[in-house]
């Protein structure tokens, strides 16, 4: 059932939704940007309707409150190990549908392949997701092409037209709430980008040999494995543990799980001082086909959603669409020259 | 609530033989299913988590040979007998035994790969009647670098073992070269029926297995086992993945039409 608000009427909402929820939503941090006087849109926690901002991509993605960047798993002292305590409070996440959707892939590496991961599992049990409508793309955005551009598994939609707030609701014991405080109960359909000025054109094959494509070697070099790529991308997912101490006598601690990237030194180290992909083409290969060939070969849908803060966030304009549209020509050349 | 996969528990140290200055083999006390070429991550609070091949398999014990080579595992050598050690695991598929019986088998294994498939080498040493001729190549750098040296004592009355090393003085005892050296000579009785499991670095597995195929060897009668350095072992950090699998989860055991294409 569909809702229209006035900002009073989705204030009295709010307030009510607080006291069950810790709400997250993108906002704006004023003097945050990555350059002097200027703003950025992250996550955070909001207290109103009116900090979510709408018209901007947040630099990061949803993820972190399911996959923190550093989450503790269990503290040690000696012989006795003691599980790491979970949030309480059960939480409210605002995201579009391409961050939803990517929520999906998550659940692919955390839930269905292989063993259940128990500290996902239980923030994942405590999240409720708001998908955002989203009228238009952003610039670097492909959402369309990648067909995660509509969302319709979502427990709540909000959409900002002017001064109204407009909200479906899926979750039964709101729906008293909602049409107590709203303006007029009326059917909503969240927005969704129908075209992106970004293109990708995904590969239908891919042949061993585009190891040796010529296509990673421009990567090798403009490249500078900062790992940013990974860590604002909603469906990256790897960490490696780390171990950390408190005390002088080294005896007590914790083993966190912190995030990875398959971009940066180390990654791919192994004991005795081995590494595989030094190159930093090499690592750009094995996360571009990750995203759009190697995931999908297992779970049947590519791991990429199409949101574009790769490309947004890459001090180096690497563009990963641009990436993936060389790809069929690329397969094309390598299988020709065999 | 699930089960929570991550945290270890403790096994205690039944024994600790010495190979070489820098491998050791740590008997752990463990009770339960595991087989060959499967992996436990060993867990040094403060330091961290190593994947290590299960070396051998008893009542009540897993063996577990270990190369001082990292921060992780230089902690654990130095621990005795009758401490203990965080566990997680047995993760990974494992070598299958029944996948090679019945017929001719080659096993290839250089330095620690000789340690995945000690198992395999010794469950099929000791059944003589579930296969039809056994060869083991193995190859270390040097003298100073044999691994189960009183294993293959017992393995040399058992099947045609070369023994081999890199570098070094010729001696009766053991040859000198290149494992790939030997697979050439090698003398089967059908070949298009042997069987083969490579294990070892990533250089001496690849030109092992082309030998292999040179000599006659069928892909699909080629097993490798793969090494990575794997975070969690569940199928979640990442780091093992090559293409759609994980060395993890899918491995370390691959049969070679499916190891081939896994190339990284």
């Amino acid at each position: 059932m569909g809702y229209c608000f006035t900002e009073d009427g989705m204030m009295s909402v709010w307030s009510e939704l607080e006291k069950r929820y810790d709400i997250y939503a993108p906002k704006r941090f004023a003097g945050k940007g990555r350059f002097s006087d200027t703003d950025c849109v992250r996550y955070g926690q909001v207290h109103s309707a009116t900090e979510i901002v709408f018209d901007k991509k947040a630099e990061y993605s949803a993820k972190e409150f399911l996959l923190p960047n550093a989450e503790t798993l269990f503290y040690f002292t000696e012989d006795q190990i003691l599980e790491s305590a979970c949030k309480e409070k059960e939480m409210l996440v605002f995201l579009r549908s391409c961050d939803l959707h990517a929520i999906k892939r998550l659940d692919a590496v955390y839930l269905e392949q292989g063993f259940i991961d128990s500290y996902y599992k239980r923030l994942r049990d405590k999240v409720k997701f708001v998908l955002m409508g989203c009228p238009k793309a952003f610039d670097t955005c492909f959402c369309v092409d990648m067909g995660t551009n509509k969302s319709t598994d979502y427990d709540m939609s909000i959409d900002k037209v002017n001064d109204k707030y407009y909200m479906d609701c899926k979750i039964e014991e709101w729906t008293e709430l909602f049409a107590q405080s709203a303006e007029r109960v009326q059917d909503v359909q969240p927005a969704y980008v129908t075209e992106t000025k970004t293109h990708v054109n995904l590969p239908v094959q891919m042949p061993n040999t585009m190891l040796q494509s010529d296509l990673w070697r421009e990567y090798d070099g403009r490249c500078i494995a900062c790992g940013r790529c990974n860590f604002v991308c909603p469906t990256c997912t790897c960490f490696t543990m780390q171990d950390m101490y408190y005390t002088e006598n080294g005896k007590a601690g914790e083993r966190r799980r912190v995030w990875a990237s398959c971009m940066v030194d180390g990654y791919a180290d192994v004991a005795g001082g081995g590494t595989y992909r030094k190159k930093h083409g090499e690592r750009m290969r094995y996360k571009v086909l990750h995203k759009v060939w190697d995931f999908q070969k297992k779970h049947g849908y590519p791991m990429c959603v199409g949101c574009g803060r790769c490309d947004d966030i890459c001090p180096e304009y690497i563009s990963f669409s641009h990436c993936v549209n060389g790809l069929k020509k690329a397969c094309k050349e390598v299988m020709e020259n065999e | 609530m699930n089960e929570n996969v991550y945290v270890p528990f403790l096994s205690k140290i039944q024994k600790v033989i010495r190979h070489t200055s820098i491998e050791y083999t740590f008997r752990m006390e463990y009770h339960g299913n595991v087989k060959p070429g499967q992996f436990f991550e060993v867990s040094m609070p403060k330091y961290g988590e190593a994947p290590i091949s299960v070396s051998g398999i008893g009542e009540g014990y897993v063996d577990l040979t270990i190369r001082r080579v990292g921060k992780v595992t230089h902690e654990i050598f130095e621990k005795y007998e009758g401490n203990s050690l965080f566990l997680r695991g047995p993760y990974g598929n494992g070598f299958e035994v029944s996948d090679y019986a019945g017929g001719e088998l080659v096993i290839v294994a250089g330095g620690t790969g000789v340690s995945p498939v000690r198992g395999v080498i010794s469950h099929f040493g000791n059944h003589p009647e579930e296969h039809d001729g056994m060869t083991l190549i193995a190859g270390f750098k040097s003298d100073d670098d044999i691994l189960f040296s009183m294993d293959f004592e017992t393995w040399k009355k058992q099947m045609n073992v070369i023994l081999t090393v890199d570098k070094g003085e010729p001696s009766p005892d053991r040859q000198v070269g290149l494992v790939t050296s030997f697979i050439p000579q090698l003398e089967l009785k059908d070949v298009a029926s042997a069987k083969a499991i490579v294990v070892g670095p990533p250089a001496m597995m690849r030109f092992s297995t082309a030998a292999l195929l040179e000599r006659g060897f069928r892909e699909e009668n080629i097993w490798i086992s793969q090494e990575r350095k794997m975070c969690c072992g569940l199928g979640k950090c990442g780091h093992c993945r090559i293409n759609d699998k994980y060395v993890c989860l899918d491995g370390p055991v691959f049969p070679y039409t499916v190891g081939k294409n896994l190339l990284d």
